[in-house]
């Protein structure tokens, strides 16, 4: 069935196929649309899920950690001030090694407060151990959210997966999507570690020096063999569904001299930006990062990399361009485009392009010392 | 690419005016999308929301900086908003009026959408409904057939006063 | 089968069986080892042996950063025979909230109890409490209440009470202790008590009641702390009685609305010893100001006052 709806609905919709057992939220915009309709969905009786209205996002977390421990599917969504409030609950997710899926409407970070899209406030969890990705039309948050809960719940994965959607200009932007039937896309959850009082087991006790370094080199460990899950997972879903992603979504990058790197709506809005520079001679292409972690190999030599960064880690620089710079050894130039909702059309970043310093760093629409 | 932009005040269904452009276009076989400029807006305030349409997927994600058909669905934003911002050379201006428009020596289409609303009893919460109406309006333009528009309002609401509304306003409609 | 409304008492034949009359018939199955790490004459650990003797094997405990985080010893040893869920400081009845949801989804009725400390409960770990009873979870919540941050090395907590000396309050705390039994009053448990484990049997009962009730049932465990309170830790008990005595602990049980004051309580409520024969047994009280004394003497008084009003309400 095809039908027009927002990204946040076609999150909402892929949540209901993959039948989480548990959902634990709690309401901050721009996500808020996808737990009302999931809401109503377990009002309604059309998913058989307990939904734990909680009293914080802390607790939303924790919550889903609880229900994960029992061995159930489990799924949250926030936003930037609700995620930073999980940030503890984050790693205690993570390390506990369980497959809770959340939906994460990327929105600014206060001060001043600002409810519009920014990546900071994803990018800022980055080191919790969770999986992120980042998607740029409802169809893709939708099949994405599908295969979040097959790539979590793998046996060689068993980590937390975040899927990031832009805050308006795609959590409520209406596009037309076309829903599958998951079947047995999804197989039921089998949680090696789920709490059995048949067989008493302390979860999580206090550690030594000995010991610690173990449970994080497993993560590790995890987080390398979801690069092979991921793509085994995204196989699967293009042989059942007929929709193709990878790590990275390229656009006319085969003979591209230059290359546009950035994360959701923006990317896909650089594609724009390429046709025309294209048609004025500059053999631009466009390379989409969907998975920010884990990190993908990415060869970049022998190409001018202009990186659109729509967050800033302060005293560093752009997360996303640094990544570059430490992890594909690039010099790209640096654009801190559309923070906060910033408006940056094709044209814009057309002009970045044209305008490129490789090495540099620019903030777009700040007049003078940059 | 045809882009739309529609100015109202919150709570008068300009966002879902968007949403049933985008929906009527894509039930025309065309790709289509419907994007809400969200300010810090309440109810009352002024608002704009954009409906793109094209042969191929939409890949703007930007706001209509100059579209093909500016839609009005409130008079009284006409001396606060510059409705006619960025408007295509030869663009077109649809206004919820009952009398002649005058805007900047514009040629202006008119179709009367609160009185339509109140005729047909079309109220909801004391406010007349004029979101599905105006695709009327907007199918008589040819943004969408007028076939396509019925269906995308039938798909959204199921009182059929919406569906009559509308195809009233596709012939009222003063070009 | 249907499961019983919220506050209804659904007793499992078997807890029911088990019941304890006399400490004799207190099972003798051991879910707490000998290898725990725990302070000499821990009155937290001991009450834990007995939580888990009225609890039977099938139950999780869920517990919050405090002094039972390091007592259930260190990895990959356990000295707790239940699984045991360690779980962020704020966290522990969100984190109860759903393993209960997940637990009944997949159909078990595995008995989850939050051990938690006063910091823990009264503290950081209020909003997420308010919230789980607030949501009627079907959990039992304890708060082992040492009246101080214990495992960081007694640090005033809210629960810390008026003029007790410890390691931020060098001069004697200048705030009386929150009352978190009114709080969690306000959001009326289906079973509510107070315990401590100078008195065992009225412990392993309450917690065994506490069970029987679907929805959220909390007690509220005073833990006499010989190394935070510095008294020597063979007079754990002694100071245990010592509170009960004095009424500056009274046991009561709260089931469906109505309060009830438990035997051990019941003569030192009418006539309780002087408080400074329990507050004279502790260093942490030593050179109490005698202002603060009398604060405190009040306090208690009124408290005393209000739970006699209420045991005699019609």
């Amino acid at each position: 069935m095809k039908e027009i709806v927002t990204a946040n609905y076609a999150i909402a919709e892929a949540v209901k196929q993959a039948v989480p057992g548990v959902i634990a939220a709690y309401p901050i915009t721009p996500q808020t649309e996808i737990v009302e309709r999931i809401a109503q969905y377990v009002a309604r009786g059309e998913l058989a899920c307990d939904y734990i209205p909680v009293e914080s996002e802390h607790s939303a977390m924790a919550a889903c950690i609880g229900a994960s421990a029992a061995g159930v599917r489990t799924f949250t969504a926030t936003s930037s001030q609700g995620l930073l409030y999980m940030h503890e609950m984050l790693h205690w997710a993570a390390g506990a090694r369980l497959p809770v899926v959340m939906a994460n409407v990327n929105r600014a970070v206060g001060p001043p407060w600002n409810v519009w899209a920014d990546h900071t406030d994803a990018l800022s969890q980055r080191d919790t151990g969770w999986l992120q990705v980042y998607v740029a039309t409802a169809q893709e948050a939708y099949d994405t959210t599908l295969m979040a809960f097959r790539i979590a719940e793998d046996k060689e994965v068993l980590l937390p997966v975040m899927v990031n959607l832009d805050g308006f200009l795609l959590s409520h932007t209406m596009q037309d999507l076309e829903t599958v039937e998951p079947g047995s896309f999804i197989p039921p959850l089998h949680l090696p570690h789920a709490i059995d009082p048949a067989h008493p087991a302390a979860y999580a006790p206090l550690t030594g020096p000995k010991d610690y370094y173990r449970f994080r080199w497993e993560m590790e460990k995890s987080m390398r063999a979801a690069r092979r899950v991921i793509t085994r997972v995204e196989k699967d879903f293009a042989g059942r569904f007929g929709r193709r992603y990878g790590v990275t979504e390229e656009y006319r990058c085969e003979d591209a001299d230059i290359l546009v790197v950035a994360m959701g709506t923006l990317a896909r809005e650089a594609e724009v930006a390429v046709d025309r520079l294209r048609a004025e001679g500059t053999r631009a292409g466009v390379m989409r990062l969907r998975w920010f972690r884990p990190f993908p190999t990415l060869d970049l030599t022998g190409r001018e990399v202009v990186v659109i960064d729509r967050d800033y880690s302060f005293g560093f620089g752009g997360v996303l361009a640094r990544s570059l710079c430490s992890a594909a050894r690039i010099e790209p130039f640096s654009v801190i485009a559309g923070l906060g909702g910033q408006e940056v059309t094709y044209e814009d970043i057309a002009s970045f392009v044209r305008e490129r310093r490789p090495g540099e760093e620019y903030w777009f629409g700040v007049k003078g010392d940059v | 690419m045809y882009e739309v932009r529609i100015h109202s005040r919150g709570g008068q269904g300009g966002v879902t005016a968007a949403r049933l452009i985008a929906l009527a276009a894509f039930r025309d076989g065309k790709h289509a999308t419907a994007t809400p400029f969200y300010g810090a807006e309440r109810r009352g305030a002024p608002i704009v929301a954009f409906a793109r349409i094209d042969e191929n997927p939409i890949r703007i994600y930007s706001q209509v900086r100059s579209p093909d058909l500016v839609v009005v669905l409130d008079r009284t934003l006409v001396p606060i908003v510059d409705v006619l911002k960025g408007l295509k050379p030869r663009g077109a201006v649809l206004v919820n009026s009952g009398h002649a428009v005058s805007l900047d020596h514009m040629k202006v289409h008119r179709v009367d959408l609160t009185g339509i609303a109140l005729d047909e009893n079309l109220v909801i919460a004391g406010e007349p409904v004029l979101d599905t109406p105006v695709l009327g309006a907007i199918a008589r333009l040819g943004v969408v057939s007028l076939e396509s528009a019925t269906k995308a309002i039938a798909e959204l609401f199921q009182d059929p006063r919406n569906v009559s509304a509308a195809e009233r306003a596709y012939r009222e409609v003063v070009l | 089968m249907t499961p019983p409304a919220h506050g209804e008492p659904s007793l499992p034949p078997v807890f029911k069986r088990r019941a304890g009359e006399t400490m004799a018939q207190i099972p003798k199955e051991e879910y707490i080892l000998e290898t725990t790490s725990a302070c000499p004459g821990c009155s937290s650990s001991l009450s834990l042996r007995y939580i888990l003797k009225a609890a039977g094997p099938d139950t999780v405990l869920v517990i919050p950063a405090s002094c039972s985080s390091v007592i259930q010893g260190m990895y990959p040893n356990t000295a707790v025979n239940v699984p045991v869920y360690n779980i962020a400081f704020a966290a522990a009845a969100s984190c109860a909230s759903g393993m209960v949801a997940g637990l009944r989804r997949a159909g078990r009725e595995t008995k989850v109890i939050v051990y938690a400390g006063d910091g823990g409960t009264v503290d950081i770990g209020l909003q997420a409490l308010s919230g789980a009873l607030e949501r009627e979870t079907d959990f039992l919540y304890i708060c082992f209440d040492n009246e101080a941050y214990g495992n960081t090395g007694m640090q005033r907590s809210g629960s810390t009470p008026l003029g007790a000396l410890t390691t931020t309050t060098p001069l004697g705390k200048i705030h009386p202790k929150k009352e978190i039994d009114r709080i969690v009053e306000a959001h009326h448990p289906p079973y509510q008590a107070t315990a401590i484990s100078a008195f065992p049997l009225d412990l392993f009962q309450k917690v065994e009641k506490a069970l029987t009730f679907r929805g959220p049932s909390f007690i509220h465990l005073l833990a006499p702390c010989p190394t935070g309170w510095r008294f020597p830790h063979g007079k754990t008990i002694e100071v245990g009685r010592m509170a009960v005595k004095t009424a500056a602990w009274v046991l009561w049980e709260r089931g469906q609305g109505r309060l009830s004051v438990s035997a051990p309580s019941k003569g030192p409520l009418k006539r309780p010893v002087p408080l400074q024969d329990y507050l004279g047994m502790q260093g942490r009280f030593k050179g109490l100001d005698p202002a603060l004394l009398s604060r405190l003497q009040q306090g208690i008084g009124t408290n005393r006052e209000a739970i006699l009003a209420e045991a005699e309400r019609p």
